[in-house]
């Protein structure tokens, strides 16, 4: 009876809160727990995803939710804000979340002998840490929260690059925690000076008084600077590989898929919602070519690279270059079009896509990294028939992240596509054709070597069915997102900001 | 109910895939039973839509994906032709794959994309709109590219590699002239006459290259047919579904759709792309053959020949005029019968008798009579000698060509079939006139069997004779044609 | 030239050196406290920023925000400083016991 759910008024449950709170006292207990810190896995991994579901049944139901902390409302309180692109990012992060926690329950334990392990000490209250930050960047409505979940992000984010404690990683993680902490700064200073012009951080106050001035555009323009770099976009993203080549697997898969997002989520907001006015045709096609170059560059490199997770990491590289075409090609074409917002809700579809493929594939290296010591490409031959369900789940999420149907990497570039040339840049379109063909070059490499003859001597080492199965479960996610996309696709609509229709450069 | 038929259809196979996939290598005989029960089902399925179709019924089902992004099944007469094509096919060639695959590695893997392959090819069949075609159409390249690379061995992967960089860059043309086309137009259906009414130019003739381009990649049109002869290396089941069956099929099927049901032939008349789409077909024919005739291993020679008849298909299609299109929609069957036949032929010689190349076909009828039979019921076909099934197909090109006022298609044709006695009647003619080579490696006796291995190549050579001999006939593949032209196509 | 003004310049040199030591120091330790520097900036810079009307009142919430700046800044620097300590202890060449470690030098390249 949706007449009667409506007169409920408003939810019950601050289910924003809840998802913040929940991982960040998982943490804590994590750390308490030690060497059986481990066993928080399962009973996390079903909550996260109960509370994400929760959330998205109330926005659903009732709209935009916002939920003031101790009752104080902005400019002087911080208002925490849940819409469609929020709640399903909440999901995303739930579920994969859930994969990587439950794949790393057997390697982060204690040791054989039950032994408390440095490894599997710091692991899970970092990893339940980096959670609660992405679900705080996920529900945050201003922007000086968004600061703090970001904060949150870098530390955590850059121990987890450093666990194995190999000079390598660690030289990777100095390396991103550098560009990082430039960011954080660019982001701080941008954020001051919107303070002092608008005299409020809040995200829906901001939109309502952003006037086309030029400490607003300094400030956007810092800002953007500043999460770049920390979302490793072209060309401020020579950090990425080695951090995401040398971190654990688990942590790999966190990284990609979810870390590098929290930043382009913030810029979405910001430019779409904080001051949709600013922006100039040129600079939204400067912000296109900057994608662009990065999916071309990142493309190439990942076709040279040798080892496993480093084609993976580039690949994110590569990918994350598609969510920048969402300045040139979002609006300006609604009339044309039977729906709207195509390009904004395709590029938040390719990001949700790629955060499920990318998990599920850094999970699947991982099971094969396990099985043969390391993850050099040349000594992948037929280890798809040793591990056939990770190989399985390997090649689901390569489909996506080729853009092939049916994926929700296909729904994502369909909608960008079509915007591309209903707005008449076909340009664009020749850059997301030509990527996914780069996309399949890299990604069908490995794909070959496991379905090889395997000739190397030496014997492989086993990975348990139902580990393998979590990385085919978030790939079938990911191809189930585009198979069953008319839900998300309407989720995504709700509190999706004007501007997504109109364009940014009209 | 309606609706569900053409969902179950592609269910059928999809779910023996699904199944194929969680069974352990070694659990053969469940195998073989959910791989034939599924085929049989889906023949039946097939049948049952035959009778609801030619009574008038219509069959559809739509999933929404986004506002203004529809997957469409569509049963018409057309779809119906292929699919039961491929059901009818698919069934042979599963019974012909168990036995030759006998034991091997991967039976599992091989059986899951081999199903998945069907599916696909069953999605492009019943596809109602250009965005469910393309949907399908892409997953029939990454169903296929497994089974291409089966072996596992350099040479696999390497055509592997080779078939996806063709296969791929067509897929990417395709979708960027759906997307062009779609961009301005909004969501295209197939619909009788096609569903274009006007619109800019250059739009609709570069749409239509970048499509046609992306549809010729798979039915092998030159200079885009590099990947088919390269793909013989995989094993013969899957050579018989690459070019009877499934892909190349797929390819001309798509090519049909985009001229009738949406374009329309009087758009295309008005760009004036019909014309170098049927010559872009006629030089595929001559080249095709010309290039079987240099071929010493049987199975390249057979690949080439393919490369020239599914050019027939395109050939029909550019050609307009309800005779040509009739030949060529038939050619659609008749082509799949007898390649189909063939290939099952040869990778029995293969097996059998170890003969892989011309020269060692010396004698063969002698120690496999009936799949030689087999052979030259098809081979002949293939010339147009009557009253075989290609007979009919040349008769009704040759006519549809002088109603269109096209008389050089009379030379292409004649050419080509001169080209195609060239290069098949002396694999006959050593096969049943010369003496086998005394070679103690492989004693002249006869090797024929076993019947799961020879009963599908006789099967489909008898359907090729009867799809000839009974041509009149209103469910033989000539008057289900001729109902699809009458009813959808004629002005 | 009023207090808060000169407090804003301050605060502007002190991130423009903070950036060229953050972008242009060879080590590891040099870039860390360009870093802070950088953060020292900007937060004076802000702090100046609360007393921008002359007759009303100093805005609290950049004091807030202030602090909440400085916790995370002190939280990245001690994060870099310790990955910055293992890297030396792991690259570095063994020394012969009891000769004075230069910390100094340790470079993440």
């Amino acid at each position: 009876m949706p007449a009667t759910l409506a007169d409920l008024g408003m939810p019950l449950v601050p289910w924003a809160a809840v998802s913040v709170v929940l991982p960040l006292t998982a943490a804590l207990v994590a750390a308490l727990l030690g060497r059986h810190a481990h066993h928080l896995a399962v009973p996390m991994a079903l909550a996260g995803i109960a509370v994400a579901a929760l959330a998205i049944l109330d926005v659903v139901r009732h709209g935009v939710i916002e939920t003031t902390i101790g009752g104080w409302t902005p400019p002087l309180g911080i208002a925490l804000r849940l819409d469609g692109l929020g709640s399903a990012f909440l999901a995303v992060i739930a579920l994969v979340g859930a994969g990587v926690t439950l794949f790393a329950r057997a390697g982060f334990g204690p040791d054989a002998e039950g032994r408390e392990t440095r490894r599997g000490y710091a692991f899970w209250p970092l990893v339940f840490c980096t959670i609660g930050g992405l679900a705080a960047i996920a529900v945050a409505g201003d922007l000086f929260n968004l600061y703090v979940g970001l904060e949150l992000l870098t530390v955590t984010a850059v121990a987890l690059v450093a666990l194995d404690g190999k000079p390598a990683a660690l030289a990777a993680a100095m390396r991103y925690l550098l560009f990082a902490l430039l960011g954080s700064l660019l982001y701080l200073l941008g954020a001051a000076i919107l303070y002092v012009a608008h005299g409020t951080l809040d995200i829906r106050l901001l939109s309502r008084s952003a006037d086309p001035e030029t400490a607003t555009l300094a400030a956007v323009v810092l800002m953007t600077a500043g999460l770049m770099a920390k979302a490793a976009l072209f060309p401020l993203h020579g950090w990425l590989p080695p951090a995401h080549g040398s971190a654990p697997a688990p942590a790999s898969a966190l990284l990609s898929a979810l870390v590098v997002k929290a930043p382009f989520i913030i810029m979405l907001r910001l430019w779409f919602e904080v001051a949709p006015e600013i922006a100039t045709s040129v600079v939204a096609q400067g912000l296109g070519a900057l994608g662009a170059a990065g999916i071309l560059v990142g493309s190439l490199l990942a076709l040279r690279q040798h080892r496993l997770k480093l084609v993976i990491a580039y690949s994110t590289v590569a990918q994350l270059g598609y969510l920048m075409l969402v300045f040139p090609l979002a609006g300006g074409s609604g009339e044309q079009q039977p729906w709207s917002a195509g390009a904004w809700t395709g590029v938040v579809f390719h990001a949700l896509s790629h955060a499920l493929a990318k998990g599920a594939m850094f999970i699947a290296a991982g099971a094969m990294a396990e099985a043969i010591g390391d993850d050099r490409m040349d000594r992948l031959d037929g280890v798809g028939q040793h591990l056939p369900i990770a190989a399985f789940a390997f090649g689901l999420a390569a489909v996506s992240l080729m853009g092939l149907p049916p994926s929700g990497g296909f729904t994502g570039k369909y909608l960008l596509l079509t915007s591309a040339f209903a707005s008449g840049q076909w340009w664009w379109a020749v850059v997301m054709i030509g990527g996914g063909l780069l996309a399949a070059g890299y990604l069908f490499r490995p794909l070959s070597r496991l379905l090889a003859k395997r000739e190397q001597p030496g014997a492989l080492l086993a990975v348990t069915r139902w580990r393998q199965a979590i990385a085919l479960g978030l790939a079938m996610l990911s191809v189930l997102l585009g198979l069953l996309s008319l839900g998300p696709y309407e989720l995504l609509q709700i509190g999706r900001p004007g501007s997504a229709v109109e364009g940014l450069s009209s | 109910m309606n609706a569900l038929l053409p969902v179950v259809t592609l269910a059928t196979s999809l779910l023996a895939a699904g199944v194929i996939f969680l069974l352990p290598e070694s659990s053969k005989t469940v195998r073989t039973v959910v791989n034939l029960t599924a085929a049989l089902g889906k023949l039946g399925l097939a049948l049952l839509m035959i009778i609801g179709v030619a009574a008038g019924e219509t069959y559809e089902a739509t999933l929404t994906l986004l506002p203004g992004l529809d997957l469409i099944l569509r049963v018409d007469a057309l779809a119906l032709l292929f699919l039961t094509l491929s059901a009818f096919l698919w069934l042979l060639t599963t019974v012909y794959a168990i036995s030759y695959l006998g034991d091997g590695p991967h039976l599992s893997r091989f059986f899951g994309f081999f199903s998945l392959c069907v599916a696909a090819t069953t999605g492009v069949a019943l596809s109602g709109s250009l965005i469910t075609f393309f949907v399908f159409y892409e997953l029939l390249t990454l169903s296929t590219w497994p089974l291409v690379v089966h072996k596992g061995d350099g040479a696999s992967l390497a055509a592997g590699r080779r078939y996806l960089i063709y296969t791929m860059s067509g897929s990417a043309a395709l979708l960027a002239g759906i997307l062009w086309l779609e961009g301005g137009l909004g969501p295209i259906e197939f619909t009788r006459h096609g569903s274009l009414d006007a619109g800019d130019p250059t739009v609709l003739i570069g749409a239509f290259v970048l499509m046609v381009a992306g549809l010729g990649v798979k039915a092998a049109l030159v200079p885009l047919h590099g990947w088919l002869p390269s793909a013989m290396v995989a094993p013969a089941p899957v050579s018989a579904l690459l070019h009877a069956v499934a892909v190349v099929k797929a390819g001309a099927f798509g090519i049909i759709r985009l001229v009738y049901d949406v374009y329309g032939v009087t758009l295309v008349n008005e760009l004036g792309v019909g014309l170098p789409l049927a010559i872009v077909a006629a030089v595929t024919i001559i080249y095709g053959s010309l290039r079987a005739l240099q071929q010493h291993d049987i199975k390249r020679r057979l690949a080439y020949s393919t490369v020239s008849q599914v050019a027939y298909i395109v050939l029909g299609t550019g050609l307009f005029g309800p005779y040509a299109t009739i030949g060529g929609v038939v050619h659609l069957v008749h082509q799949g019968l007898m390649k189909i036949t063939l290939f099952f032929c040869a990778g029995a010689l293969a097996e059998r008798i170890g003969v892989t190349r011309v020269e060692q076909l010396d004698g063969a009828g002698r120690r496999m009579p009936l799949t030689m039979a087999a052979f030259s019921v098809a081979a002949l076909g293939m010339i147009g000698l009557p009253p075989l099934a290609g007979f009919v197909s040349k008769w009704y090109l040759g006519i549809g060509s002088l109603q269109a006022g096209q008389h050089w298609v009379l030379a292409v044709l004649a050419v080509s079939s001169l080209l195609n006695a060239a290069y098949f009647l002396p694999l006959l003619h050593r096969a049943w006139f010369l003496a086998p080579a005394d070679d103690p490696a492989r004693p002249a006796a006869r090797r024929e069997g076993p019947a799961w291995l020879i009963g599908p190549g006789l099967v489909t050579a008898a359907a090729a004779l009867g799809a000839g001999l009974f041509a009149g006939l209103p469910l033989s593949p000539l008057g289900w044609s001729t109902l699809i032209v009458t009813r959808n196509y004629a002005p | 030239m009023t207090a808060p003004a000169l407090y804003g310049l301050c605060g502007a040199a002190l991130v423009g050196i903070g950036l060229y030591g953050l972008l242009a120091g060879a080590s590891a330790l040099r870039r860390i406290l360009g870093f802070n520097v950088v953060g020292s900036g900007i937060f004076l810079y802000f702090g100046s920023l609360a007393a921008r009307h002359p007759t009303l009142a100093v805005d609290p919430v950049p004091q807030a925000m202030i602090i909440t700046g400085i916790v995370v800044a002190l939280a990245g620097t001690a994060l870099a400083v310790a990955i910055a300590i293992r890297l030396h202890d792991e690259t570095a060449p063994a020394r012969p016991p009891g000769e004075a470690e230069d910390r100094d030098a340790c470079d993440p390249r």
